[in-house]
């Protein structure tokens, strides 16, 4: 009887320490692949739905205004989404730094329960949405929960940010990073970390935890506007052009 | 316990390791990928306060 009782016993020993090591490791590895590929899914289907519609109509007109001026390719007035509602998905976050097949999902607000766990990368409501003057701030694990933003740090100045959308892609360029105290919610500002300064640019915040497996510090990452490729045109050259080592 | 499993099984000892190798992947994947992620959700989740 006490054999029996000894072998449960290490038993739960055993399902701790792997659920341990499936929190840490494991798990984010599997969320991590099936995340992604919902994303590049919900990619696909955007891409779908757009080239169903409207096939015919965009090549026979945009060739008559002027071929030349499509080289020159004049910066398009990027398309103003509404705000999601909370836990509704609304984007697909690409950073060729973090992968080619990096696609995690934006979803309206931050909370942990709605939208942080089970879907990913959460939109802090009352921040502008992509594209649009201000700041367009985003919050997301760096560990646990498929850990969309676990490689934050290793972003290098220049690399690019893109939020994909339905309307098309909003390219951001990554600046520099800051660590702040979990109570400096400067960073959200339309111009972050300046306080009564009116909006004018177009900012992406990405803020997270740190250090890693901590909450006692927020990591956080800057980047500016660049640009907005609608569905019409081809994906941007950010998404293709791959990363410089 | 698991010795009682041991006998239970049919076959020589290199099929009966077989069944439990067998067992234990199945054991492993519910884990990952039904029991894990539940507990997961039900264990209370700390708000990330900003505000």
């Amino acid at each position: 009887m006490a054999g029996v009782l000894g072998e449960l016993l290490i038993t739960a020993g055993v399902l701790t320490l792997l659920y341990v090591g499936w929190q840490l490791w494991i798990g984010d590895l599997i969320f991590g692949v099936q995340r992604n590929a919902v994303g590049q899914d919900l990619s696909e289907q955007w891409e779908q739905e757009y080239a169903a519609p409207s096939s015919t109509a965009p090549p026979t007109a945009t060739p008559s205004e002027s071929p030349s001026a499509e080289a020159a390719s004049p910066p398009v007035e990027p398309v103003i989404m509404p705000e999601a509602a909370d836990g509704e998905t609304f984007a697909v976050m690409r950073i060729p730094r973090f992968g080619a097949d990096y696609a995690w999902q934006i979803a309206g607000g931050v909370t942990r329960a709605r939208t942080l766990d089970p879907i990913g990368i959460g939109h802090y409501p009352g921040t502008p949405m992509p594209g649009d003057v201000g700041n367009f701030a985003v919050a997301a694990h760096r560990t646990t929960w498929g850990a969309p933003f676990n490689r934050i740090a290793e972003l290098h100045v220049n690399d690019a940010i893109v939020v994909e959308t339905e309307e098309g892609w909003y390219t951001y360029r990554f600046r520099t990073l800051e660590y702040v105290t979990p109570s400096e919610v400067e960073v959200l500002l339309p111009v972050p970390q300046v306080e009564g300064a009116p909006a004018g640019s177009r900012y992406i915040t990405l803020t997270s935890c740190s250090p890693m497996y901590s909450m006692t510090e927020r990591i956080v990452a800057y980047g500016v506007f660049e640009s907005f490729t609608p569905r019409t045109s081809a994906p941007p050259a950010a998404l293709t052009e791959g990363v410089p080592a | 316990m698991y010795a009682a499993l041991w006998q239970v099984l049919p076959g020589p000892w290199w099929v009966r390791l077989l069944i439990v190798l067998i067992l234990l992947v199945a054991v492993l994947y519910g884990l990952f990928f039904y029991a894990f992620p539940w507990i997961s959700e039900m264990v209370n989740p700390q708000e990330v306060t900003v505000e």
